[in-house]
């Protein structure tokens, strides 16, 4: 699915990725864990386009294709999904009228018509339950007053309608409350297949309670230090970072 | 320096000349204040840069580049030609090259409301024109008074409650390069409340400066919910004067709406006359290559208890120069005033200007003024969110654009006007 070898990516001067080898495969679900500062949202951002860093090296491969190389909309059309930490609020565009846009441009770029609005109307009925998103929300702004979890939430449903091959959940548990969480996670759950894959960056173990990774990768200064089944995820849990910092700190 | 002064009043002089030759008599303004505003006009002169209000939009420097000698020769229009301009679900009246037209204008099939040509009206309502517009502040109102073709008188009489919106289109018709001096004057009378649109159009083939005025008196209890469509085209150069004064309890809104025009400067005057009324000015513009948007408001609260809204918003593109103005004064009387005014700018090239400046002048103690504004770029937040979700960079800046203009089109309280206004907002972007 996606196989990023040896990513460097800096923002002005400072470089903050340095070094970053992971394979992901369908059907998995990996999680990316570190302390703060560690890259993760970095790493994220570097893979959905964001322009504000400066990738100095490695290569990105997204299904056979040059990632690295392609407009943060391309990406997003080739079936990468992120789920932002921050969702952002745009006032005066409605949710709906968001998603008929995204949807039929990721259609049109795969030679598809456009979706008809009465197929396009059920979807979005059925995609909103599954993260028990009220109706009403899709036809207001995006984000705009939305609660944290609202917001959360609206991203999943995102997902859910937009059905990308790779999600990206980048810190989804932050700001929600155990109700919200479980469903967040009851969604993305629901959203997994063999043919797709997660990757979840999280701080903390307790999302991890609710999508169980196949695999857990450990962020820290930029690179990832230690790797491991889900149990690495225990073990960070019950040792905290400290100890992970104290075993792999790099002096520069 | 002598030589710039002469060059100035030649220009003044020289329209001044021209027009005269064109001009023939005008029964409904006094032969006095005619004179008066002629004096006004060569006094002043035509306002160019070095007038503190016309800082940003020389109007001299338009006259003489683009309207040298001035031919006042216009097309035949027909029904068919205004057709595409009318909207259906209002009366819709003609005012031709400055002129009422009769012919081209629906019939008036509802109660309580006249409409009738300027040199038309009887003594008493005679009496009105030009009381609100004064010579003596701005050179163009002088011009107008002296040079105003027969023009639209539109009163709405007491009580009434008009059932459908009321559509006045200036239609522009010439074949050479012409100035016209285009006059209105709108009466609402006590307790009467009525939707107006007015619309500016251009089918014309030449040049044209035209220079507006409009009237508008609301009585006690009067309301009047005014909709300015502008989108003249690349030959047209206008200067747009609305002069409104608002009495008790009524209530004055203006949503002006500037898609194109190659120089478009707006006046948009109110004097809050008495206590307990309102006024609403709301603005959105869009321009593109060298275009000038010059909107200036000004909102005289005189007396207490008075609430002023303001709401403008501009993009501009390419080479192209927006500027809103706010001026505010809050009379020693005007206590309790509540005035509000709000200016949003999105520049789209590095090569666009936005000038923008809140002037608040407030001689009461007791008042809530606040006044807002910002110019910046697309949100690239926003931006990125939207690619993020497959939406192309095109694409997506259409959608943030919209939805920064949204908020204005939707005070368009007519669906067919405000289907017009997002199919050629969009064109626009």
């Amino acid at each position: 699915m996606i196989s990023i070898k040896n990513l460097k990516a800096s923002i002005g001067e400072k470089e903050i990725l340095r070094g970053i080898n992971l394979e992901v495969k369908a059907g998995e679900v990996h999680a990316i864990m570190g302390p703060n500062g560690s890259g993760k949202s970095t790493l994220s951002s570097v893979l959905a386009g964001r322009e504000d860093y400066d990738v100095t090296e490695g290569e990105v491969t997204f299904n056979g294709k040059n990632l690295l190389d392609m407009s943060p909309e391309d990406r997003a059309r080739e079936g990468l999904f992120l789920a932002f930490q921050y969702p952002v609020e745009i006032p005066g565009v409605s949710n709906v009228n968001f998603l008929r846009t995204a949807l039929n441009e990721i259609r049109a770029y795969h030679g598809q018509e456009e979706m008809p609005a009465k197929d396009f109307l059920a979807l979005v009925k059925e995609k909103s339950k599954l993260v028990e998103l009220d109706s009403k929300l899709a036809s207001r702004s995006v984000n705009e007053g939305f609660s944290g979890g609202e917001k959360k939430r609206n991203e999943i449903f995102q997902m859910a309608m937009l059905n990308p091959k790779l999600a990206i959940l980048d810190e989804t548990d932050s700001g929600l409350d155990i109700d919200a969480l479980r469903i967040v996670a009851n969604g993305v759950n629901k959203l997994k297949s063999k043919d797709n894959a997660t990757i979840l960056i999280t701080h903390y173990q307790r999302l991890l309670d609710y999508i169980v990774p196949d695999f857990v990768h450990i962020l820290y200064k930029g690179r990832i230090v230690k790797s491991g089944g889900k149990e690495l995820a225990l073990e960070l849990e019950a040792k905290g970072y400290d100890e992970i910092k104290k075993e792999f700190e790099i002096t520069d | 320096m002598s030589m710039m002064v002469e060059t100035k009043s030649t220009v003044t002089q020289s329209l001044l000349e021209q027009l005269q030759k064109h001009s023939g008599k005008i029964a409904f303004i006094p032969d006095a204040e005619i004179v008066s505003a002629i004096r006004h006009l060569e006094e002043k002169g035509i306002p160019n840069n070095k007038h503190e209000d016309y800082k940003y939009c020389n109007v001299e420097a338009y006259i003489r580049k683009e309207f040298k000698s001035i031919e006042q020769t216009f097309n035949e229009v027909t029904n068919a030609d205004i057709a595409p301009h009318k909207l259906e679900e209002a009366i819709n009246i003609v005012v031709l090259n400055g002129t009422y037209n009769e012919t081209l204008s629906e019939k008036i099939i509802v109660k309580g409301i006249t409409v009738k040509a300027l040199n038309e009206l009887s003594t008493n309502e005679k009496s009105l024109i030009a009381t609100q517009a004064k010579s003596d502040v701005d050179a163009l109102i002088a011009l107008n008074t002296a040079f105003s073709s027969n023009g639209l008188f539109l009163q709405i009489e007491k009580s009434n409650i008009v059932p459908m919106p009321i559509h006045i289109i200036y239609v522009n018709s010439n074949n050479a390069s012409v100035l016209v001096n285009s006059r209105s004057f709108i009466y609402a009378q006590q307790c009467a409340e009525a939707t107006l649109v007015e619309s500016f159009v251009n089918i014309g083939t030449a040049k044209v400066f035209s220079n507006y005025v409009s009237e508008k008196l609301l009585d006690e209890n009067a309301k009047l919910t005014c909709f300015t469509y502008q989108n003249e085209g690349p030959l047209s150069y206008s200067v747009n004067t609305n002069q409104a004064k608002v009495s008790r309890y009524a209530n004055y809104t203006n949503t002006t709406i500037t898609l194109s025009g190659q120089l478009v400067r707006n006046n948009h005057n109110v004097e809050l006359a008495s206590d307990y009324c309102e006024a609403h000015l709301n603005g959105l513009f869009i321009t593109n290559g060298t275009q000038l948007v010059d909107n200036h408001t000004l909102i005289d609260h005189q007396m207490p208890n008075c609430e002023s809204n303001e709401l403008y918003k501009g993009i501009a593109k390419d080479k192209s120069i927006g500027v809103f103005n706010g001026k505010i004064y809050v009379r020693k009387d005007a206590q309790k005033t509540n005035a509000y005014q709000s200016s949003k700018n999105i520049l789209l090239s590095d090569d666009a200007t936005i000038n923008t400046k809140p002037q608040l002048e407030i001689y009461a103690d007791d008042v809530k003024c606040s006044h807002g504004t910002s110019t910046g770029k697309v949100d690239e937040e926003a931006l990125f969110y939207l690619k993020a979700r497959g939406i192309g960079d095109t694409s997506a800046r259409k959608l943030l654009l919209q939805a920064f203009a949204q908020e204005l089109i939707d005070k368009v309280e007519l669906d067919s006007l405000k289907e017009k206004i997002l199919l050629e907002f969009e064109k626009a972007l």
